[in-house]
């Protein structure tokens, strides 16, 4: 122990204070990526709660690409694991979307096998925003919707429309989702 | 001296190979080392606790308990499972339900003569700072990231002129594992290291959705997938028997879908517990390793580890020892909490006036938090509207003696962190 204690002297750490209340690895982690977040302005974000940063919601309102004009919710959750673990994220609507089931999840390879502590909520957003600007249908979550996204683009974006507007895809209603 | 007296006290034999190493000079002993009554006397007065008494639990008790430690607490929330008796060798078939540090401690105190083990049957967030500023040594045998990551900060946190307390953390994973040593600010710390920790290697949502391939895609289909789509908000519950046989009755159905065998009850629970597969022996080496380091830390008999070792036993076998460097910009070690003098009459807005001010930070954009509160946010653009009327508001409204201050500037590459007093 007493090497231990030498090489503390030599360290010129100023002396740290504790305190009652502390800020987690997790809070401290996540303030610092809300401070770096740069939102265009297609996106928003809502906090029901402003003094919980780790619930919020987010809103994103394409202004290109086949999703152009609708409002899209999705709810971000975030543990005490945060970096290690990566955030939650759900879409609060039924949309028609190869990447999107009917419950909400989402296929974005970044929020699951290729999730890594050094990115941050900005990562996770940009993805997200891209789903709607190149829905992809080799990583299909709504097999109909990516079937339909293979065969026959304008048949996928005539169902984008319809669904948007609160229609129905051949047996499936969806929610509107137009702003 | 008194102390040193204890350890021959039961036989004269007892410790002969312990003392032979604490008795002399060897070529690798410090220049501080000072053989003889001085490092026993250490060893017998020094407070030591170990986190976590099962897997590496047992095996760090028992080795602690061997090397010559008298004063040993221990923390651990968990009771013991029928599944534990294979590898916790501390417990019995008759201790099926009761407190795994209880029964450890007991059975070690029954085995090991003169040695005291203080068990805490809680979760390590109960106990507070002025409890962990007793020990010299900390040594972690846990399996959760969370847990050690709050270990590592507490004890970081608790660095002053008068504390520094190495943190000895081990882990396993199957035939894998690994011993550090962590000198809180003056080695790199498990925060340091977060990156390098693979989280568990998960499969794409589209492929548990579309072409499962495995047994476990099955069943990670049933609880990712299914469960919500079925049961709605309801919360699955890993240890209820009957969720998870709802779980292997949708996997086993999907596996038949896709031909794949080999789902099972056990499985299921294994594969949605996250359980990783302990090895006893694995949990043996790594337990051993770390606390040898805590005898070389606690006597300077031998240089201890410099920082990092890790045990690759599952490709034939491999170690590797090397020091892992610690990182600037770590949010824990990179910068420790300072006191700062608040007066309860200034408003949030005075005090950033005053803080940018202080010629030792420089912040352009700071964002201000206390655990519970969000004070006052610059981004994203709403949370900024939605904290902004607590500038205007005075401090006394907006913290208490005691709350940890967070700082977040875009200039700055971690946050930092003051413990607020409030004094007229
Ligand atoms: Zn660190």
């Amino acid at each position: 122990m007493l090497k231990i204690w030498s090489m503390k002297q030599q360290q010129q750490a100023a002396s740290a204070a504790s305190g009652k209340k502390k800020v987690t690895a997790a809070q401290l982690r996540v303030q610092k990526d809300l401070g770096e977040l740069s939102l265009p302005p297609t996106m928003k974000t809502h906090f029901p709660d402003p003094d919980d940063i780790l619930n919020f919601t987010l809103t994103i309102e394409p202004d290109e690409g086949m999703y152009k004009g609708g409002s899209f919710n999705f709810d971000f959750t975030i543990n005490q694991n945060f970096p290690h673990d990566p955030p939650k994220v759900l879409c609060k609507q039924k949309i028609y979307h190869p990447n999107i089931d009917l419950e909400g999840k989402v296929c974005l390879n970044i929020l699951r096998e290729d999730w890594k502590p050094v990115l941050n909520l900005n990562a996770v957003i940009v993805g997200l925003q891209y789903l709607f600007l190149e829905p992809n249908a080799s990583d299909p979550l709504n097999k109909e919707a990516a079937e339909d996204l293979k065969n026959n683009r304008e048949t996928f974006k005539r169902n984008v429309r319809t669904s948007m507007a609160g229609g129905y895809v051949k047996t499936t209603s969806y929610d509107r989702v137009m702003k | 001296m008194a102390t040193a007296t204890v350890l021959g006290a039961e036989s004269p034999d007892r410790w002969r190979y312990l003392n032979n190493i604490l008795n002399r000079k060897g070529p690798y002993t410090d220049e501080a080392f000072t053989p003889g009554d001085e490092p026993k006397a250490f060893l017998a007065d020094a407070k030591i606790l170990v986190i976590g008494a099962g897997g590496l639990g047992c095996e760090i008790l028992k080795n602690l308990a061997l090397s010559g430690f008298k004063d040993i607490h221990v923390i651990d929330m968990d009771t013991i499972d029928i599944s534990n008796l294979n590898r916790q060798f501390l417990f019995r078939e008759a201790d099926v339900g009761k407190s795994k540090a209880e029964v450890a401690a007991a059975f070690v105190m029954k085995r090991v003569r003169g040695v005291t083990i203080t068990p805490f049957n809680c979760a390590i967030q109960d106990k507070d700072d002025e409890y962990y500023k007793q020990f010299k040594i900390v040594v972690c045998g846990l399996d959760s990231v969370e847990a050690r990551r709050w270990m590592n900060a507490t004890l970081i946190n608790l660095v002053d002129d008068e504390t520094l307390i190495p943190l000895i953390d081990g882990g396993t994973e199957g035939f894998k594992g690994q011993a550090r040593v962590i000198l809180p600010t003056i080695s790199s710390c498990y925060e340091c290291s977060l990156d390098m920790h693979t989280p568990r290697a998960a499969v794409p949502l589209c492929t548990l959705a579309s072409i499962p391939r495995q047994p476990a895609h099955c069943i990670e289909w049933a609880s990712v997938i299914q469960w919500p789509k079925e049961k709605g908000d309801l919360k699955l519950d890993t240890d209820d028997p009957e969720h998870i046989t709802w779980l292997f009755t949708k996997a086993l159905e999907r596996a038949k879908e896709f031909n794949i065998p080999g789902v099972t009850y056990s499985m299921t629970q294994g594969v949605v517990k996250n359980i990783i597969p302990a090895i006893a022996s694995t949990n043996a080496i790594v337990a051993a390793s770390c606390c040898n380091e805590a005898l070389k830390i606690a006597t300077t008999a031998a240089p201890y580890l410099d920082n990092y070792m890790m045990y690759t036993g599952n490709e034939s076998i491999y170690t590797y020892t090397f020091t892992h460097e610690k990182k600037e910009n770590c949010p824990v070690c990179g910068n420790l909490p300072q006191n700062l003098e608040v007066n309860p009459e200034w408003t949030l807005e005075g005090l950033m006036e005053r803080l940018q001010e202080r010629p030792e930070t420089t912040l352009r954009k700071p964002s201000l938090r206390t655990s519970s509160k969000s004070l006052y946010l610059q981004a994203p653009k709403q949370l900024e509207e939605q904290t902004r009327p607590n500038l205007e508001k005075k401090l006394k409204e907006l913290m208490e003696t005691g709350d940890e201050l967070s700082i977040s500037d875009p200039g700055m590459p971690f946050n930092l962190r003051f413990i607020i007093t409030m004094s007229e």
